[in-house]
């Protein structure tokens, strides 16, 4: 017998059982229909992270204390967190360093009339704007003097000016508290938008570092320095260049351990993307069990079916059928079962992924439906019919002719 | 083209059943020429449920050797059984084993399928094989919209299809009244007639046997008398 010769027959035996056939398929739909959709979450997430990095700026740098420093006896030589603005300072004369900014984070409470709303409070220098490639929609940035007087201003997140002012009002000019202190709006910056599932990225609002120091977190160590490279390609010469300048003002003496860290931006996007890495293969690993149950119940229903037909089983050996075309047969109708199962489970599995955004409760999860994912997910259904189907149809063609033709 | 379509030489079967052995035949030797039509009667456990199994090529003899068409049958494979069954026999059974919910032009062409014939040829003989049983018209009811009579007459057509060397019929009239029982055995009667064709029939009913070329009377798993 040939491949179609099989197929037709295997199409006539499913096509007799019309419903048991669609319930069988069922499972191995929702299997793959989820491993996609699973699979799309994760992959939307991953590339969400990484359109949001590639929008802070290829060029980007972070220099933060190194954490693992931090216990243990080296602490009496240095503090687990020294950078400082001077650090700062310095790193902004190096040759490929195009701006600093020195940052300095903390949450607080902003109050402006009688509306309330807690946010981040971002204490930076007046190259913020340039080393995060972030522009101001209205009004302006605090200059060099404002961070050098630590004066009490701020720009604020598009978010800030959505939740605290009226819609036509004019925040620049404004004075809001934040933790009590009141500070004059300058500016408000464009909106960036969401962030893929990690929330807004426009619920921020900036204040001169010195004042962040001074009046919010009451500590003279910065928590990190951002660092803009002249060019993308003078990343590597940066860091390098960092390193060799806070060894020397940390007097980290030759071989030890820096007690800071330089990270240029796709090293950060790299971390990030390792994290929706591990939840992508979780996800598609829960959806797999799944897939995994709807291959136990086609061998189930193929079990069911066999012993249903034996009397089938009889007759075809009778008039002619080797074991072989009967196992065939009979293997040839599971994989049937889960290629279709598998086809229409792709067809959902791509709906689910496209829709997903127009149900409130997941409006912020972005999906992107990988095609590998798809050719994995259609591939896995086909081998869990062969795997589920071989031991029924080798059941059925094992069977003895005449018991078989005896069978009521 | 052999003299004998089948040749029997002391053939014997005997099962395990737990812990007894059940001897079904002790040693049946016979031979059948070809055009022959013979009747195999006898009680219910008289061992003619067994020959008629091993002359079907579905059973193996323990012992004695089996000639079908010249061929030394009791050495062949699983296969090489099925290949023969295809080929060179057609079955009609007491209770038609036709496909449940399957067209009758679906279940006459059947054994072609295993044949590796064409999807054109498969149709136009399972048709033609239906015209001479006198079922024309009705290639698309389904077994269970045709009558007992309409249902052996399609098995009778896909036994007929191979274009067999013999066919084997296991109490072929056993379900059905004795009009229709009359309308299959006048089929049986033209095939063996007119086209030559071999025909085995297991029955317990002395008037369908009656119309047999011969009879053999099994008892105790011998075939015990002849006429």
């Amino acid at each position: 017998m040939n491949v179609f010769r099989i197929l037709r027959v295997s199409l006539r035996a499913l096509a007799r059982n019309k419903m048991r056939t669609f319930l069988t398929c069922l499972g191995i739909i929702i299997g793959v229909a989820a491993v996609i959709a699973m699979v799309s979450i994760g992959a939307g997430a991953r590339a969400a992270v990484e359109s949001q990095f590639a929008s802070m700026g290829t060029n980007l740098m972070f220099v933060t204390g190194n954490w693992r420093m931090m216990g243990g006896a080296r602490t009496q030589t240095g503090q687990f967190n020294r950078l400082t603005a001077e650090d700062a300072k310095a790193i902004g004369q190096l040759p490929s360093v195009e701006a600093v900014s020195p940052s300095v984070s903390t949450r607080a409470q902003l109050i402006y009339g009688n509306n309330n709303w807690n946010t981040m409070v971002q204490g930076t220098g007046e190259s913020y704007p340039l080393v995060r490639k972030w522009d101001i929609e209205d009004g302006a940035f605090f200059d060099e003097s404002m961070v050098r007087g630590a004066a009490k201003v701020c720009v604020i997140g598009a978010d800030i000016k959505k939740n605290l002012f009226e819609e036509d009002e004019d925040a620049v000019g404004k004075t809001i508290r934040i933790s009590r202190v009141p500070f004059l709006i300058l500016g408000v910056f464009k909106s960036k938008g969401e962030s893929g599932g990690f929330g807004s990225r426009d619920d921020f609002v900036c204040v001169p570092y010195t004042t962040a120091l001074n009046r919010l977190s009451r500590s003279e160590y910065l928590q990190s320095i951002d660092v803009s490279a002249v060019s993308q390609a003078k990343t590597k010469e940066a860091q390098d260049e960092i390193t060799e300048l806070l060894r020397i003002r940390h007097r980290i003496p030759d071989g030890g351990t820096d007690d800071f860290v330089v990270r240029n931006m796709s090293e950060v996007a790299e971390g990030a993307a390792e994290a929706t890495g591990i939840l992508t293969i979780l996800l598609g690993s829960i959806a797999s069990i799944s897939l995994l149950v709807g291959g136990i119940g086609i061998m189930n229903i193929m079990l069911v079916s066999v012993t249903e037909r034996i009397r089938e089983i009889g007759i075809r050996m009778s008039i002619g059928a080797r074991p072989r075309d009967i196992l065939l047969q009979f293997l040839a109708e599971a994989i049937v079962l889960s290629l279709a199962g598998g086809l229409l489970g792709i067809i959902l599995g791509i709906g689910v992924s496209k829709v997903l955004k127009y149900i409130p409760v997941f409006a912020s999860i972005t999906t992107m439906v990988s095609w590998s994912s798809v050719l994995l997910a259609f591939a896995f259904s086909g081998s869990v019919g062969i795997f589920f189907g071989f031991y029924p149809a080798r059941k059925a063609s094992k069977l003895d002719p005449i018991e078989a033709l005896r069978y009521e | 083209m052999n003299a004998d379509i089948i040749r029997l030489e002391n053939i014997t079967k005997t099962y395990i059943v737990g812990e007894t052995e059940v001897r079904a035949l002790r040693g049946v030797s016979n031979i059948i020429p070809t055009g022959d039509f013979v009747a195999i009667m006898g009680a219910s456990g008289s061992g003619k449920s067994t020959l008629m199994n091993i002359i079907g090529c579905l059973d193996k003899p323990t012992s004695g050797r089996y000639f079908l068409d010249g061929e030394d049958i009791s050495t062949l494979s699983r296969d090489a059984l099925a290949g023969i069954r295809n080929r060179k026999i057609g079955f009609v059974f007491q209770s038609f084993n036709l496909l449940p919910r399957t067209t009758a032009l679906e279940n006459v062409e059947l054994p072609l399928i295993y044949a590796n014939v064409s999807h054109k040829e498969r149709l136009a003989r399972a048709r033609a094989s239906l015209a001479a049983v006198g079922l024309k018209g009705r290639e698309a009811h389904k077994t269970n919209q045709l009558s007992g009579g309409e249902q052996q007459r399609v098995a009778i057509a896909r036994a007929l299809l191979n274009k067999p060397r013999l066919i084997l019929a296991d109490e072929p009239t056993g379900n059905l009244d004795s009009k229709t029982s009359d309308e299959i055995m006048n089929v049986f009667e033209r095939l063996n007639h007119e086209d030559g064709i071999s025909i085995v029939m297991v029955t317990h009913e002395p008037d369908i046997g009656a119309r047999a070329k011969r009879r053999l009377h099994m008892k105790d798993g011998l075939v015990v008398r002849e006429d």
